[in-house]
């Protein structure tokens, strides 16, 4: 399926320098100070952070939808100018094109692709079996629930191959039980279309639960202040949330957590 | 009441008494039954024409003011068998058609200009806020002096008054397009043209059809404005002539025959839109 190396060792995305300000009433805003990040080839790695802290900009800047203020982004050594189809991004907010079908939407990203139509189908149809949507191919947006709204946009993000999966808290509108559900088909997805993932939460347990590493945020200006590497085995399943492993990496990163949560409690009160 | 003690028997095949349900009329923001909401809109109407009647037959009212709704209904047969009412209906939709036509022709490309850059915000919204405010009535002696008296200073009336409103809404139909289906697009690698033809073109659409619904109908109300001056047929004309012969019932027939028509056309922009944008429906 995937016809790409599997190789850890060379660096997908390559983070430099990063730093980003929004020019706001009172002047100048410091959102990200001088990130430095790598993605290695096929690595699944999340971004967890207090809100405000600057993990969405981040994945905006990667996507190429912002340009910094200073520093810069590699894709395979290569700088990053824009948006592209190197990088697939799904979105919080639900961004499925509600006047095409399930099926047209997945199609729509394969536009600009050279292949025949017979080829196209038959992606579009392993991806709406990748994500379990057999049946709800000719089903309008506005008559999925949340969670098959985001399944469609997993699918729509994969289906054209981009090098490097954003997303960006996708699962951050669903309610816990399809959220738990979601997770689950997201790690499958990834454990077996294996692909570099880059992926923003404030959920701990999620971020831990799929990745393999976990990036902590400071507060504003987002600074990178732990890197953990989850060195749980795969396949996992929901269980691994229970293992001592797992309760042990939960607890650095809350601790990590609530200490920049305590400061901009402070710095405000 | 007896089926609480038997939970695995099948449900009784008569339905016991039904309890009495209390329509709550008055509840805030409940729905109520549709049949109820019908014909609460029906007998309003009816009222009004019982009212009508009564005070018309019981002559509490002088005919010239009022004249029965008998009186209406006999003006508009004479007015259908003569042949009049059909000819007056045709010159003033033609009109609104080709001048509500030509103002959406021009509201809907500057909308959308103006609804995704800010540029053109910048250069046309005050122009058209300044215009928006401006009288239509008292352009009348403008237009007549750059469009002479037939059909074109028409045409010009209704696209003054219809115009300056769509456009504006127009652009907020494209602004309601959410940013991140925007950013989708540029993920997927478009250019910002192919973004604007195939997103937020198609995202609009409905807003749009909406738009031109409520649009249709402000020409419809530009009417009589439009044919106040120099005009010798239209529903707008025939109200403003029975006005120097006092003739009431033709100007109430009139002004109710407009509105019906307006209301055809709003439902028939209803029933074609809810065709069209099926997709909105919810599950």
């Amino acid at each position: 399926m995937d016809q790409r190396t599997v190789n850890g060792q060379r660096p997908k995305v390559t983070i430099r320098n990063l730093s980003h300000s929004f020019e706001s009433p009172n002047g100048s805003l410091l959102v990200l100070d001088n990130i430095n990040l790598t993605l290695a080839d096929n690595e699944f790695v999340s971004i967890v952070g207090t809100s405000g802290c600057g993990k969405s900009t981040l994945l905006n800047l990667v996507a190429g939808l912002i340009e910094p203020v200073a520093g810069e982004i590699l894709l395979d050594s290569k700088p990053i100018d824009g948006p592209g189809r190197d990088r697939g991004v799904v979105f919080q907010s639900y961004t499925l094109f509600p006047w095409l079908t399930v099926w047209k939407n997945i199609d729509f990203a394969l536009r600009k692709t050279r292949l025949s139509r017979a080829e196209k189908d038959e992606l579009i149809r392993h991806y709406i079996s990748t994500v379990g949507l057999e049946g709800f191919e000719d089903a309008y947006p506005n008559q999925l629930s949340g969670g098959m709204r985001q399944r469609v946009a997993i699918a729509r993000a994969l289906v054209y191959k981009p090098e490097v999966l954003l997303m960006d808290e996708p699962f951050g509108a669903l309610d816990a039980q399809t959220r738990g559900m979601m997770q689950e088909l997201l790690l499958h997805v990834w454990e077996t279309h294996r692909t570099t993932v880059l992926f923003i939460t404030h959920d701990v347990d999620e971020a831990l639960f799929m990745s393999d590493r976990v990036v902590v945020m400071s507060a504003r200006p987002g600074r990178i202040k732990l890197e953990v590497p989850v060195e749980l085995p795969h396949p996992r399943s929901y269980e691994v949330v229970t293992s001592p492993q797992f309760v042990e990496l939960k607890l650095r990163v809350l601790e990590a957590i609530r200490e920049e949560a305590l400061k901009t409690m402070t710095a405000a009160g | 009441m007896e089926t609480t003690t038997g939970r695995s028997e099948p449900l009784p095949v008569v339905s016991p008494a039904p309890r009495r349900r209390r329509w709550r009329l008055f509840a805030l923001r409940e729905d109520i039954p549709g049949r109820i909401y019908f014909a609460l809109g029906a007998s309003f109407i009816l009222l009004i024409l019982l009212i009508w009647t009564v005070v018309t037959h019981a002559e509490l009212i002088d005919p010239l003011f009022l004249p029965s709704p008998a009186a209406i209904i006999a003006e508009g047969i004479a007015q259908a068998q003569s042949g009049m009412l059909w000819a007056d209906a045709g010159a003033s939709i033609y009109r609104i058609v080709v001048g509500w036509l030509i103002a959406t022709l021009f509201a809907v490309p500057i909308g959308i200009l103006m609804g995704n850059f800010k540029f053109f915000e910048a250069v046309f919204e005050p122009f058209i806020d300044l215009v928006r405010y401006m009288p239509v009535v008292a352009l009348i002696p403008l237009t007549i002096l750059w469009a002479g008296t037939d059909d074109s200073q028409k045409f010009l009336i209704l696209f003054i008054g219809t115009f300056f409103q769509e456009v504006l809404l127009v652009m907020d139909n494209v602004k309601s397009v959410p940013k991140d289906l925007i950013k989708v697009g540029y993920t997927l690698g478009m250019g910002r043209f192919e973004v604007l033809r195939d997103i937020v073109l198609p995202a609009s659409l409905p807003g749009l059809w909406d738009t031109f619904r409520i649009t249709l109908g402000w020409t419809w109300t530009y009417l009589v404005v439009a044919e106040l001056v120099a005009a010798r047929s239209g529903l707008g004309r025939r109200i403003m002539e029975a006005q120097r012969y006092l003739a009431t019932e033709r100007i109430i027939f009139g002004i109710l025959f407009i509105g019906l028509l307006g209301l055809l056309t709003d439902y028939f922009f209803k029933v074609v839109g809810a065709r069209l944008f099926r997709w909105i429906k919810e599950r």
